[in-house]
């Protein structure tokens, strides 16, 4: 072998020594993570963490059945906002905006959006919503979320909506179809299983959102779960009962810490395993 | 351009130039299309084949900074005029069907049936019509008893075949095929051939194809475009035996393109 060729080998080895070294240290991270949750949180999960309210400090037993109710009803009022305007506003930037001043302000207003402190985003609900009413509540931290999840829904949907073939539109168009059904029944079909990952994914970042509801949504342990009022979640859940002197709570912490990274972890995979379905079988 | 006594212009086309942007690729095209008759556009690639097309359903007008002059008429009246004919409509009487297959992510059956639908046919009709539409494709031997299989999913021959299926269905007066076969292995693109063949008679077809042999076996006519000229139209055999233009011998010759 002569000199250039070896150097050639010797540059290659480099770089890949150097990504295999990255992605080492990430997945470690995530390992280390796991571990600490699992060695630490394992210990509290029963039933009764999923089913029992949280009980007085020093008395054993509590669960963080509130918390979990909490973040299902706050997501679910966050994608009932978010999902259906991130939608529509994708379409409108991929079918019909394309290159108008319109839609690239909205593209640009999107992405900083996407990169806005969630604090920022809780600041400006509590003085849009818990301010005037006088009260935290489920509604203000759902509509914050609801916020968050925006920009990541507009976005995705305009990305799976432009990866859909040009002349697949076309042939809808060929047949006498007016805009709007190619939209709804052919690309948006198309896209569909790309659209559903951007709408997990964006599941998942709200999930696990905390500074947002801290001005929102209070901590709302131990309160009933209904959106007009302070509201559990298991993210500020974890976050309060970590800050708890009390040995009982922070071991709650550990748990709902666990529980919380789990379900982030399974919206992240099925979103993943969604996405590795859009295929385009003979037309890519 | 010269066609036969016994063949009645379908479309005629006068003076049309087409712009991209302001970079003009079609050049004062002029050029009689028969009535129920194949006529292949040959030329190489660039020509402005397929551009010139896609002028006859309008499908340019999609896309911002696309422009055509010139007339084009089907059945006497100018397509490009905007205010007589609307797209949507004048798209419904003028199929298209693409070089890569089409099928839309949805079963066969919804493929077929999608412009039937936009036209508000429903129930024993639309079977009907689905049915006669995939026989015209010779695909309802193969296709009866998978009529909800995902149509994505079928070999790339068979999802051909059903999209001229689907543009069939709708009984378009004229088909547009954009080099249709130019993704098919050999025996796949035969079976478009005998289609194609079987159209003859009942359909006006204009095809593109980069393919000389196909457009020798399959069309009646044949016009030649080179940089963005139509430089001679004739009967297929005429064409390719006594080629009036120096330009278009030396093109089916292989002296260029």
């Amino acid at each position: 072998m002569n000199l250039v060729v070896i150097r050639r080998k010797a540059a290659n080895a480099v770089v890949a020594g150097l990504a295999a070294m990255a992605a080492a240290i990430m997945l470690a991270c995530l390992a280390w993570i796991f571990h600490a949750l699992l060695a630490r949180g394992i210990d509290g999960l029963d039933v009764a963490f999923f089913s029992r309210l949280p009980q007085p400090s020093e008395t054993p037993g509590g669960g963080i059945a509130d918390a979990l109710a909490g973040t299902a009803l706050l997501t679910g009022m966050a994608a009932a906002i978010g999902v259906p305007v991130g939608l529509l506003a994708g379409i409108h930037l991929a079918e019909y905006g394309r290159d108008c001043a319109v839609a690239r302000s909205v593209r640009f207003v999107s992405d900083v959006l996407n990169g806005t402190p969630s604090i920022v985003v809780g600041v400006f609900l509590y003085g849009l919503l818990v301010r005037p009413t006088g009260r935290f509540s489920g509604i203000a931290g759902a509509a914050a979320l609801g916020v968050i999840m925006l920009p990541i829904v507009t976005r995705t949907t305009e990305e799976m909506l432009a990866m859909v073939p040009g002349p697949l539109r076309e042939a809808a168009f060929a047949l006498g179809a007016p805009a709007w059904t190619v939209t709804f029944r052919v690309s948006l079909r198309a896209a569909f299983p790309g659209i559903m990952t951007g709408v997990l994914l964006a599941f998942a970042r709200v999930t696990g959102e905390t500074a947002a509801l801290l001005l929102t949504t209070f901590d709302g342990s131990r309160t009933a779960i209904r959106p007009t009022g302070p509201t559990a979640s298991l993210a500020v859940t974890t976050f309060t009962h970590a800050m708890s002197p009390h040995h009982d709570r922070q071991q709650l912490a550990w748990t709902a810490a666990l529980v919380l990274t789990a379900a982030v972890l399974l919206l992240s995979i099925v979103g993943r395993m969604l996405r590795a379905k859009v295929r385009w079988p003979s037309w890519r | 351009m010269a066609l036969t006594d016994s063949d009645r212009a379908k479309i005629r086309v006068e003076n049309l130039s087409f712009y991209y942007g302001k970079n003009r690729v079609l050049k004062d095209n002029n050029i009689d299309i028969a009535e129920n008759r194949v006529t292949a556009i040959i030329g190489p690639s660039g020509s402005g084949k397929s551009t010139h097309i896609r002028v006859y359903n309008r499908m340019f007008e999609l896309y911002a900074g696309q422009r055509a002059t010139g007339r084009v008429l089907l059945d006497g009246a100018d397509v490009l005029d905007r205010r007589r004919i609307d797209g949507m409509e004048l798209r419904s009487r003028v199929g298209m069907v693409f070089g890569k297959p089409t099928p839309f992510p949805m079963s066969v059956r919804d493929n077929v049936a999608f412009g039937l639908r936009l036209q508000g046919i429903r129930g024993a009709e639309l079977e009907g019509r689905i049915m006669r539409a995939l026989q015209d494709a010779a695909l309802w031997d193969e296709l009866k008893d998978h009529l909800e299989v995902l149509a994505t999913s079928l070999p790339a021959g068979q999802q051909q075949r059903l999209c001229i299926a689907r543009a069939l269905a709708v009984e378009p007066d004229v088909l547009l095929l954009d080099d249709p076969a130019s993704q098919l292995d050999p025996s796949a693109t035969a079976q478009i051939e005998d289609l194609i063949r079987h159209m003859r008679g009942r359909l006006t077809v204009v095809m593109v194809t980069h393919n000389l042999q196909q457009a020798a076996r399959v069309s009646d006519y044949t016009a030649f475009f080179y940089l963005g000229e139509v430089v001679e139209h004739a009967p297929t055999n005429v064409l390719f035996t006594r080629p009036a233009e120096r330009r278009t011998e030396d093109y089916i010759t292989g002296k260029f393109g």
